[in-house]
């Protein structure tokens, strides 16, 4: 990355460059305390074992990250600790006020809190329709009391919030809220209940680079003031820059468990996968005719509309779209899958005019779609993974016959997806919504992939993926454009887009740049355009 | 048109408003706070002719009044609690409980109320609630003779919409229960229990529609007869949406029909020669449909409702 040349850059520029280039922490951990132990602990679900006896402690001020393949129990195993989940055997212990570790009891969210266990979820579990100030409230208080202690709630979250940097608007109704304050939120939460421990689930999955920079920077402040924390992620640049310990979890137990201190990247990918991870890269291709092609589409309203947008989409090529998620490129997805009609301007593929079309016929026209929402859009959680491998194609004639369906060849179909695309689950009749989020992942892979259509439109493909997955999505998309696909993909991940794009254009309140080259671009200037400099400012 | 504007400048029509809307407003706020909580109670109707049966013949066997009002609550209780296992921790559906809570309320109440008294022909009457004068409320102008012809029943259902306004909107346990309805993972990570809350409310609600059902036997007419609900139970369930569940909403909401039905019956008086009597039956009806489809499109409906919660599955 280059040097910063200049000092009147935008403050999002220099927090960029801090993500990048801030001098390591002291990356041992301190000799504090242990607040934290699990002992033993097996979970399974079924014939599948979740969690096999796992031990893991924490002590007074660390950061330990948790690593694992999606699937490989993470979730599981913060939940047994927080009470979600009984543990079949094992036991969480926790540090008490007279200074010995005592046995937490189990399957019991209540214990923990009350325990100073604090938990961000992967999902968030915040009520929509109250204000930050009542979710934050919502069971510290005697339930059977006729009056709320708001002022003197409110006095002391101001503390707090002052004293940690996490600043919101307690007033505002968290479904004003964006991501990235509603996990503050969530953080606020637990800090409220004086937590002496803080899990975050995958905190920066859906986070923008300096949003999870920001979150870093509290978390060691935080740290620092003697808090353990625990996260979970699969971006591991931010494990190695942010945590004292590494623990991995590979197939539900614990493979790894070690100092930050000295390890790479590569290395603490092969411990989760257990085998070297392939990094796919682009090759050089000249790219084909035009495919897609949008003309001054303008639609939407507010933050999230489309203001006269122009994209040529080239067959054989990598068209990235850049930009804080929320600036339109939720929009354009729909407009392309034909979820939302454009109110004016005109799309057409291969000179077809779609500009009305609806979503069917999108697809019959071949335009695959990787959704950002793969568990709410991508597929329908209680069908089975065959039912949702054949739903796009349902009434092709590989699937139906005189308006039945052919149960047979849509098992085969999908037991041979299972095996092409490595889906991990318990066979094709298994409900979808029991499999972690990268084999829903490539549930949605194999289906769009596999009808070789000619546009892929992929939105965030690899948010939340581990890094055998994330490869896996980046070759299947390498490959449609070894096969003259055209692919838009639509990612706020800044060396994906680098990695696998010919062209990268930026996306900025629903106006999208001209696409430039990759080879011209690098991160400092995408992160510019994406906050909102022009292209001569930025370059 | 100045027959109309004689109707509604009469303080008697008002006090007919008031008096109809009466069991409604009981209705609709115990339907109101189930909602709130997450769970459809489509057993309502039943628990308002449970509610009618149990308070009448608590008085009729000598509980006193007052006691009829608490019995009455008790059954609605009780077949709240029903509903609240079938729903909450068996996470079974909603509507098919309601409707099933309905039926069996209503047929034990016939059946029981058929077993006590196999044999009289006019049904046996009780002394029911006395209009309450409640000295300097009665005296204002216009208000209040349309006030000091309500029995207590009326002044308890509006205090239970202050009542409940401010549980819901001002306390920890309304804040409980506005989280459940909308997203219950919220309340169980934040230590509270799912299934506690949502049964608690589900059964407080159902005590509340069965009183809606004791004001009919206690206050409106001193006996109990079939049919005597008549739909009433589901109104307040469309009120509810009307209300967009909020406590204010719904007390106009049941005013509003009161008053549609009051008008009604005066309205026929009137010009009833030349217009089928049947007309002006249906005219609260469609009044409140079209009111309805005015508002619920907009309405901001609990995100959890009809959403069963289980407990460790994803
Ligand atoms: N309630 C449940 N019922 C059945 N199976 C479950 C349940 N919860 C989790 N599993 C299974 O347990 C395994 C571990 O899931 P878990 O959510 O802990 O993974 P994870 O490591 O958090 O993955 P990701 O990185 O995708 O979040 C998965 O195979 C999942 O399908
Ligand atoms: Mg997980």
């Amino acid at each position: 990355m280059p040097a910063l040349t200049s000092r009147d850059h935008g403050s999002r520029h220099r927090e960029l460059q801090d993500f990048a280039e801030r001098p390591a922490m002291t990356k041992t951990s301190p000799d504090a305390a242990v607040v934290l132990k699990l002992d033993g602990i097996t979970k399974r679900f079924g014939a599948l074992t979740a969690n096999g006896d796992v031990s893991l402690s924490l002590r007074k001020g660390e950061i330990l990250a948790l690593l694992g393949e999606n699937g490989a129990g993470k979730t599981t195993l913060m939940n047994i600790l927080f009470g979600h989940y009984v543990a079949d055997e094992g036991t969480v212990e926790v540090l008490t006020e007279d200074g010995s570790l005592t046995e937490l009891d189990p399957g019991s969210p209540h214990a923990a809190l009350n325990a100073g266990i604090g938990m961000v979820h992967q999902h968030f579990t915040l009520a929509e329709n109250l204000t930050a100030l009542e979710n934050i409230l919502l069971g510290t208080e005697p339930l059977l009391a006729l009056k709320s202690g708001r002022a003197r709630a409110r006095e002391r979250l101001s503390d707090l919030m002052t004293g940690s940097g996490l600043i919101v608007d307690l007033d505002a109704r968290i479904s004003t809220l964006s991501v990235g304050e509603k996990q503050r939120v969530e953080i606020l939460k637990a800090l409220y209940r004086n937590a002496r421990v803080l899990v975050l689930d995958e905190p920066t999955a859906v986070l923008t680079p300096q949003e999870s920079d920001t979150l870093f920077a509290t978390l060691k402040k935080l740290a620092a003031d003697g808090l353990g924390i625990i996260f979970i992620s699969h971006k591991l640049d931010e494990v190695i820059a942010a945590s004292h310990r590494v623990a991995v979890l590979r197939g539900g137990r614990k493979v790894a468990d070690q100092p930050t201190e000295g390890c790479d990247k590569r290395q603490l990918a092969e411990l989760m996968v257990g085998k070297t991870v392939p990094e796919s890269t682009r090759d050089s291709q000249v790219p084909g005719a035009a495919r897609l092609i949008l003309s001054s589409v303008t639609t939407g309203a507010g933050r999230d509309a489309l203001h006269s947008v122009d994209l040529e989409l080239l067959s054989g090529e990598i068209l990235g779209i850049a930009g804080v998620s929320g600036n339109g490129q939720g929009t354009l997805a729909k407009v392309i899958s034909g979820l939302l009609p454009p109110s004016s301007g005109t799309i057409a593929l291969d000179g077809e005019v779609l500009t009305s079309a609806d979503a069917r016929r999108m697809i019959d026209t071949g335009i695959a779609r990787i959704p950002e929402d793969r568990h709410k859009d991508g597929i329908v959680g209680p069908m089975s993974v065959a039912e949702n491998l054949a739903i796009e194609t349902i009434r092709k004639p590989q699937n139906q016959r005189f308006g039945f369906l052919r149960f047979e060849a849509i098992a085969r179909r999908a037991k041979d997806a299972i095996v092409a695309y490595d889906i991990r689950c318990q066979g094709d009749k298994a409900p979808a919504r029991l499999l972690s989020g990268g084999n829903i992942q490539k549930i949605v892979l194999a289906r769009t992939l596999d009808a070789s259509p000619s546009v892929v439109l992929a939105a965030q493909p690899s948010r939340g993926l581990d890094v055998g997955a994330t490869s896996d999505v980046h070759r299947r998309l390498l490959e449609a454009r070894a096969r003259g696909a055209g692919v838009i993909l639509i990612s706020e991940d800044l060396d994906e887009l680098l990695r696998l794009s010919d062209r990268i254009a930026v996306m900025h309140r629903g106006n999208l740049s001209q696409p430039d080259k990759t080879e011209t671009l690098d991160r400092a200037t995408l992160g510019l355009r994406m906050a909102g400099q022009s292209k001569e400012q930025a370059a | 048109m100045s027959d109309i504007l004689e109707i509604l400048l009469n303080a008697n029509f008002w006090a007919a408003a008031l008096r109809i809307a009466t069991p409604l407003i009981f209705g609709v706020i115990g339907a109101l706070v189930c909602e709130r909580a997450g769970v459809l109670n489509l057993g309502i109707e039943g628990i308002f002719t449970a509610g009618a049966m149990a308070g009448w013949m608590a008085v009729w066997l000598g509980t006193g009044l007052w006691g009829g009002v608490l019995v009455a609550a008790l059954a609605g209780g009780f077949f709240g609690l029903i509903h609240a296992i079938l729903t909450v921790p068996l996470g079974l559906s909603q509507h098919v409980s309601g409707i099933g809570v309905t039926l069996f309320a209503t047929s034990l109440s016939y059946f029981i109320y058929r077993t006590a008294l196999p044999d009289v022909s006019s049904p046996p009457r009780i002394e029911a609630f006395k209009p309450l004068d409640i000295p300097g409320l009665s005296d204002l102008p216009f208000i209040g003779p349309a006030l000091f012809q309500q029995t207590p029943l009326t002044f308890l259902a509006l205090a239970i919409v202050a009542v409940t306004a401010f549980v819901l909107y001002r306390t920890p346990l309304g804040l409980a229960i506005r989280a459940v309805g909308d997203n219950p993972s919220a309340v169980e990570s934040q230590g509270l229990s799912v299934y506690a809350l949502r049964m608690g409310t589900v059964i407080a609600g159902s005590a509340l529609m069965a009183l809606g059902g004791a004001f009919l036997t206690m206050s409106a007419f001193d006996a109990f007869f079939f049919g005597m609900v008549n739909g009433r139970g589901w109104i307040c369930i469309a009120l509810t949406v009307f209300a967009s569940w909020r406590p204010g909403k719904a007390l106009i909401g049941a005013l509003l029909f009161g008053a549609f039905d009051a008008f009604q019956v005066r309205l026929q008086t009137e010009v009833g020669s030349f217009i089928p009597g049947q007309v002006f039956l249906m005219m609260p009806y469609i009044l409140s449909i079209a009111a309805l489809i005015l508002v619920a499109r907009k309405a901001d409906y609990p995100r959890a409702l009809l959403v069963p919660y289980f407990r460790g599955q994803r």
